[in-house]
């Protein structure tokens, strides 16, 4: 098994229309898009969902391959709760009956929009972190949680944490691997031998992994001293984020997408 | 003399069918001899890594085969996990790998792992730490408490520690002061002397691999361009700075003082064998 092959959320660099949007748009657009598909009630609502993000994704050149790959260990928790909704919605229109519980007509639908649901909630989250490099994203939800800092919340430090996570797991992945591999060699057993056993097994991986992240941080933490590095306060960037004009048609384009699907899905399309 | 590691037509590609495929390895074949002292060389990126973890069955060839003592590592898990106890890798920077409380409890760990009895653990843990120069009372501090070159000893006796037949060992100077370059060197010389092992000692410093092995390979590119004596590898001068890889300092010298049309041998490569020439020379002369 290679660590390294892990897709979740993983940047996959690009030069398209959505890998140039701003991030602030791309955040905003996000969550217009899931506002959209928990207002979504029916077929057409869903259709209208499932043609945005066709859209987004033909537009973003992401291969759709690579997303289902990464929406794989998700379908789980999505059939998971679509069996719960099937078997506790309850319904006028009674299908059958299997001992003590009873599937209705209501029931297959909501299971049925639940798993559509899930999975393209997923697949839009996943189009923004595909198509816009961590660093962009953790600006991007600085500039907009900035009102905040009115209120003393300590926005750029958490930004600032959230990028230093983000750049780290790569590494820690790494990492892993190879002391994996090193423990390998002196015949650690990371495959078999039951649950205690397996537990144990990780104590030779987990104490160096610990021991070598501590030690980064507290180099990191002397690299960005030694560069002055105080926080927030009169800290100036390298890039500017500004609007453009394909921001401001994407957010317009998302807005309507979710009014439309509003006021269709209030009357039950 | 048969080889106890034989790799067969060996490929290997890291995350094929993905777009971040990469051939490290291509069609290699490769061999190590029993007690041989062979040294691996080739600059980062070049494929010695993978080639390395391929001996001690810790990569699954692409394609090809790993064999070792004349029989495929992969065959079954026994002979897998064999392999990984007569064939020791020491990684690179190993000092990371530490754990256990005491340092011999982390150099029992390989030899715990084989299933021996207390006793021979005991004797291996005191042996190991002799080779490497780890005093007794050491032995029962916290690995975490020694310096960064008695940290890699404590390492490298955690895989001697199981005795293997080949040991291969990835870059084990580096970071080191020359005091404790020379020191470690010194303790895998004499590993070799008295276990009869083969060593794989893989650098990229041309002047500490070319004063201690017996035969060189040199991997560029997941391939093996160039193999032999170090004498016969550091013939080929040019080809090897044409990889990125330099030649030792004296070899340079007299490279240069050859074209300057002085009758020398060109693939000297110790300053001994420097001062010999030279003599020789000289007494020409007089």
């Amino acid at each position: 098994m290679a660590l390294k092959d892990i897709t979740l959320g993983q940047y996959f660099p690009g030069n398209s229309l959505v890998h140039r949007l701003d991030p602030r748009t791309k955040l905003i657009a996000v969550v217009l898009y899931i506002t959209a598909l928990f207002l979504a009630s029916f077929f057409l609502t869903y259709l209208i969902m499932a043609a945005v993000l066709v859209l987004s994704v033909a537009v973003s050149k992401v291969p759709p391959k690579a997303l289902f790959r990464g929406m794989k260990p998700i379908l789980f928790i999505a059939i998971f709760t679509a069996v719960l909704n099937l078997f506790y919605t309850p319904g006028t229109t009674e299908l059958f009956r299997i001992w003590i519980f009873t599937v209705t007509l209501e029931g297959v639908y909501r299971a049925f929009f639940m798993v559509v649901r899930i999975m393209m909630l997923i697949a839009g989250t996943f189009l923004l972190t595909y198509t816009t490099s961590p660093i962009l994203l953790t600006d991007g939800l600085e500039s907009l949680l900035n009102p905040l800092k009115k209120l003393h919340a300590p926005i750029h430090e958490l930004s600032m944490i959230m990028s230093i996570a983000l750049r780290f797991i790569p590494t820690l992945i790494e990492e892993t691997d190879k002391i994996m591999s090193a423990q390998r060699a002196r015949g650690a057993d990371f495959e078999t031998g039951n649950l205690v056993q397996k537990a144990k097994a990780l104590i030779p991986l987990l104490v160096p992994l610990f021991i070598s992240a501590f030690r980064r941080a507290d180099e990191l933490a002397v690299a960005m001293e030694c560069r002055c590095y105080h926080g927030g306060e009169g800290r100036t960037r390298l890039r500017q984020l500004r609007y453009q004009l394909r921001d401001w048609l994407t957010l317009l384009f998302f807005a309507a997408v979710t009014i439309l699907v509003g006021v269709l899905g209030h009357f039950g399309l | 003399m048969e080889p106890i590691i034989e790799t067969k037509n060996l490929t290997h590609i890291y995350s094929a069918g993905t777009p971040f495929e990469h051939t490290a390895l291509s069609q290699i074949d490769f061999s190590v001899y029993p007690g041989e002292h062979l040294g691996v060389i080739g600059h980062t990126g070049s494929g010695k890594s993978t080639l390395i973890q391929h001996l001690n069955a810790l990569l699954k060839p692409t394609s090809g085969q790993v064999l070792f003592q004349g029989s495929d590592i992969w065959s079954d898990p026994k002979t897998t996990r064999r392999t990984r106890f007569q064939v020791g890798l020491v990684f690179q920077y190993p000092e990371y790998q530490l754990f256990e409380e005491t340092v011999y409890k982390d150099i029992a760990f390989g030899p715990k792992n084989m299933g021996l009895d207390e006793r021979e653990i005991d004797r291996r843990v005191r042996e190991a730490a002799y080779f490497t120069g780890l005093r007794d009372d050491q032995l029962d501090k916290s690995p975490f408490e020694l310096s960064g070159g008695q940290k890699r000893r404590v390492a490298i006796a955690g895989v001697i520690a199981m005795e293997p037949k080949v040991l291969i060992l990835d870059e084990p100077t580096a970071g080191l002061d020359p005091v404790g370059v020379e020191s470690i060197l010194g303790n895998i010389r004499e590993y070799h002397r008295v276990h009869q092992a083969a060593i794989v000692f893989v650098s990229h410093s041309m002047e500490e691999i070319a004063r201690t092995v017996d035969r060189l390979v040199v991997v560029n590119d997941g391939t093996i361009p160039l193999q032999g004596t170090p004498r016969e590898v550091f013939a080929h001068g040019g080809e090897l700075e044409a990889m990125g890889l330099g030649v030792p300092q004296m070899t340079r010298v007299f490279h240069r003082l050859n074209a300057l049309g002085a009758d020398v041998d060109p693939s000297i490569y110790t300053v001994q064998q420097a001062k010999q020439a030279i003599l020789a020379k000289l007494k020409g002369v007089v």
